[in-house]
């Protein structure tokens, strides 16, 4: 299956590009036409994916943190990607209530809310390398609604 | 986001308006911790009626405020909590910890 659309986006590691971030990604997947609710889960998800990125990635360091969104007819594929520090044990990481930062007062709920708010999340990582995480998510309520002979 | 403080009683409300994630939290943080710190208020209410959106680190900033209420012996409650908010802290759960009211005015009678 070929994306129908594609961005990338590259940012500064700023906590207030967390904002930016998570409206780009809501503007880009709107022009399937998600509704609300499918779209404020995107916007939670890239939320957490990008603050990863930040607080654990860089660890509030400088570095750039990339963004990859590909529309398909129905779903949307989005990879957030930091060249930091890297996670040693991404099971570890991803269980609920986990975090390497509870001096931030980090609640450790980030990859659970990915994983609760979009359909599937990959984690790739490689220590003093950098991170991916890739999350995709089908919205059923654009499946069918764009099947119609295209001109 | 910015943050509305009253005080009733000893009672701390705290109305939130805007976009709670990782970069606004730090500033509510400060903002409700300054004024705990220079009033004799023993309880806290957050009113998040106001609140467009909300990633996890809302739950920092809740429980970390929960854990310092505690320790003044004083009772926490969360108002205006919508769905998609709810959700969120339910994963974590805080909502076992802290009532959820509809309004700031049942919050207060009730906690």
């Amino acid at each position: 299956m070929n994306p129908i659309n594609e961005v990338k986006l590259e940012f500064v590691s700023k906590s207030c590009n967390e904002a930016f971030a998570r409206v780009v990604a809501a503007a880009f997947v709107s022009q399937i036409d998600p509704n609300i609710e499918e779209l404020a889960d995107v916007k939670t998800a890239v939320s957490e994916a990008v603050t990863n990125a930040i607080i654990h990635g860089y660890e509030n360091e400088k570095g750039l943190v990339k963004m990859v969104c590909k529309l398909y007819e129905d779903a949307v594929e989005i990879s957030v990607s930091d060249e930091g520090k890297g996670i040693e044990d991404i099971e570890k990481a991803r269980e609920p209530m986990y975090t390497s930062r509870p001096d931030m007062e980090r609640s450790g709920m980030g990859f659970t809310v990915m994983e609760s708010f979009m359909d599937r999340v990959e984690v790739a990582s490689e220590v003093g390398k950098g991170t991916t995480v890739t999350m995709f998510k089908t919205f059923k309520s654009v499946r069918g609604k764009n099947d119609a002979p295209k001109q | 986001m910015n943050i509305k403080l009253s005080n009733r009683g000893n009672t701390l409300v705290a109305t939130l308006n805007g976009e709670l994630d990782h970069h606004t939290a730090e500033y509510i943080r400060q903002k409700l911790d300054a004024e705990m710190l220079k009033s004799t208020t023993q309880n806290m209410v957050l009113d998040f009626s106001k609140v467009t959106f909300m990633d996890s680190s809302g739950i920092g900033v809740v429980m970390g405020r929960y854990k310092n209420i505690q320790k003044l012996n004083g009772k926490m409650a969360l108002a205006g909590v919508n769905d998609k908010i709810k959700r969120i802290f339910e994963m974590s759960g805080l909502m076992k910890l802290i009532s959820a009211y509809d309004s700031i005015d049942e919050a207060i009678n009730k906690m």
